[in-house]
């Protein structure tokens, strides 16, 4: 069962990635994105990150996305427009596309791990409980420090944004 | 689990210079509204005062050394060493910007705010024995970086340059991550001792490829953040097109900072594959002396050239880092040092040429400034012998040291070509010599006022501190043999 609801959601979220590239629209493309957030974060959930499922969907399926498409209608950006290619992208795109998958396949085949290490349900501490007791106990300094990184990114904003020196 | 959530005593002495550091600079962000138009460097005072407090808080730090908050953070000789030179590079920095801000009217309390909390970040990244906490730490320096670049908001080349280092930067930073991502996924730890411990262990150590292909990932990322070829195109965009002080903050501070965790990395986690990535570090040591030497002799710009100088510097420290021996280490200790101070040094002239605008930064502009500010020529030249690497200079030392360590690890092509790479730069470094004292003087130094009093201090300090390096190295070579990592 949950081998098979795996597959039809990474089958999803591969889909709505290679969508996101093809369409032209920056809007679709940014609803395809939303496709692929929703479907990884089923993933996170089959693998017992609980929490982390939450969080994806909240945060980025939720409030960066919103972002986006905000920036997006902002910007009021049309669709892209379409160039001729050049000769090389011509004649080469597709077979290098076709052979770098191949080759990545091959090497998770044969560099990775064997999948019987992968066992659905195994995992219990994806819990808000178990990321909690983590986040405060072990990685306190790096979640206390990220909060001085994100003072700095707004004072940055700041900076760069405002009318005069 | 027992969830503790009150750090011991000690925790917070290991942490205290990133403290002080932050502390002052969300104070100077507090003062600033309340400072006003034409006293804001009263806040550059307190900045200045800041950093002399962490400085203190890293000798402390020092008198305690240990991990701290469950093995994220690890004070020793190592991270010391670095963040004393960080905080350093800070303090000269400061100098120099007092005239700078006041001669484009750009003078604020943010400027100063972002600077001590780019080198909080470097404090983090130095002293970090984690994954986790080497991002965040790079981060925190970078987005403050990124910033500095492009202060002066209204200046197209600041604008390109804040630009071209911000997307590139993050482009990089993207790299690292999904390296740490791959580490992680391969020992299950992002701690730097337990992946050495992984990596080293043959029952339980995963194929030396999927190792290599983590560590490839990484190295793009570092190799970005020290300009080591080829990854280094945007630094010459970037230092010439950001604020001359801002410029020698970049070329100094941040690369010392991302070098200590480019060698605590190298040289902890991934030593078990040494014999992988050493190759790759030699092709990259080599092509960054050359791509940055064989530049800078078309250059015409003061402070591209001095990007390019940069590049190839980072060369030099490169070679040292390939040799992955602790003499090695601490001879790319000792050259960080020599070079924050002469590039620092250089930068400063710069600032204090420049004039308002930066309008004169050609290398032609400096013709007669031989004769009409004898001293400021002969400090310049002091810091361009330096960076040939002249004897009785710190570069000399510097150089001495790299390529003896080189010889040591039996690297002799590499040390073969780096000596000629080295003989290549003398020629534009002497051709600036020439410049002030042979040519005719221009009317760009005609109204030349003298330096202001902070530039004058960065340049005495500078310039003594090379001379004394290159008269005295065991004063800093001893302490970076000792702190160097085994």
């Amino acid at each position: 069962m949950d081998a098979i609801l795996f597959l039809i959601f990474a089958a999803i979220a591969v889909g709505c990635g290679v969508n996101l590239v093809v369409q032209r629209h920056p809007i679709s493309s940014a609803l395809s994105l939303v496709g692929v957030m929703a479907a990884l974060a089923v993933l996170y959930l089959l693998l017992g990150a609980e929490f982390m499922a939450a969080a994806q969907m909240i945060v980025y399926a939720g409030a960066i996305m919103v972002l986006f498409v905000f920036t997006i209608m902002l910007l009021n950006a049309g669709s892209e427009r379409k160039t001729d290619k050049a000769l090389f992208a011509r004649l080469f795109g597709v077979p290098a596309l076709i052979g770098f998958i191949v080759l990545i396949g091959f090497l998770i085949r044969t560099l990775l791990p064997k999948t019987e290490n992968v066992v659905f349900g195994t995992f219990t501490e994806g819990t808000a409980r178990g990321v909690g007791l983590k986040l405060f106990t072990e990685y306190l300094l790096p979640f206390e420090v990220t909060s001085l990184l994100i003072l700095i990114a707004i004072l940055g904003a700041v900076v760069l944004a405002r009318k005069e020196i | 689990m027992d969830a503790r959530f009150i750090p011991e005593p000690v925790h917070l002495i290991r942490f205290a210079p990133e403290l002080l550091l932050t502390v002052f600079a969300t104070l100077i962000m507090v003062l600033d509204p309340l400072t006003k138009e034409g006293e804001k460097h009263r806040l550059g005072i307190l900045a200045l005062v800041g950093l002399l407090a962490a400085a203190w808080g890293a000798a402390v730090a020092a008198a305690n050394p240990g991990t701290a908050f469950s093995d994220m953070l690890l004070v020793d000789g190592f991270a010391t060493f670095f963040r004393y030179l960080s905080i350093l590079v800070g303090v000269l920095t400061l100098a120099c910007s007092f005239a700078y801000l006041k001669r484009e009217q750009a003078d604020s309390g943010e400027y100063y705010a972002l600077l001590l909390f780019s080198i909080a970040g470097q404090c983090v990244m130095v002293s970090a024995n984690e994954l986790i906490m080497i991002f965040i730490g790079l981060e925190i320096s970078s987005i403050a970086s990124y910033v500095l670049a492009g202060y002066l908001r209204d200046d197209k080349r600041n604008n390109e340059s804040a630009l071209k280092y911000f997307l590139l930067g993050s482009f990089a930073t993207a790299f690292l991550l999904y390296g740490i991502a791959w580490i992680y996924g391969i020992t299950g730890s992002t701690n730097l001792a337990e992946i050495q411990r992984v990596l080293s262990n043959r029952d339980i150590a995963p194929s030396v490829n999927l190792i290599g292909a983590s560590a490839a990932l990484m190295f793009v990322g570092f190799a970005f953040k020290v300009s080591a070829a080829p990854f280094q195109v945007w630094a010459p965009d970037v230092y010439q097109g950001a604020p001359a002080p801002v410029s020698a903050f970049l070329s100094a501070g941040p690369k010392a900072a991302a070098f200590a965790i480019f060698l605590r990395v190298y040289i902890t986690a991934f030593e078990p594959i040494a014999d992988q990535w050493q190759a790759v570090l030699w092709a990259s040591a080599l092509a960054t002396m050359i791509v940055g030497n064989f530049a800078a002799l078309l250059q015409s710009n003061i402070k591209r050239l001095l990007a390019y100088s940069s590049i190839a510097h980072a060369g030099y420290v490169l070679v040292a880092v390939t040799t992955h021996s602790q003499i090695g280490t601490a001879a790319a200790m000792f050259y960080l040092a020599a070079y924050a101070f002469m590039n620092v040094g250089a930068f400063a002239v710069v600032t204090h040429f420049a004039r308002q605008g930066e309008r004169y930064v050609n290398i032609e502009d400096l013709a007669g400034l031989g004769q009409r500010q004898p001293v400021t020529a002969a400090l310049l030249s002091i810091f361009l012998l330096s960076f040939i690497g002249v004897p009785l200079t710190a570069g000399f030392f510097g150089k001495f040291y790299i390529f003896k360590a080189a010889l040591d690890a039996n690297l002799v092509w590499l040390t073969v070509l780096g000596l000629l790479n080295s003989a290549v730069a003398a020629y534009y470094y002497l051709r600036i010599i020439v410049v002030m004292y042979f040519h005719e003087p221009s009317e760009s130094v005609a109204d030349l006022q003298s330096p202001a009093p902070g530039i004058q201090a960065v340049l005495w300090a500078s310039a003594a501190a090379t001379l004394i390096l290159g008269v005295f190295p065991s004063w800093v070579l001893d302490f970076a043999g000792k702190a160097a990592l085994k």
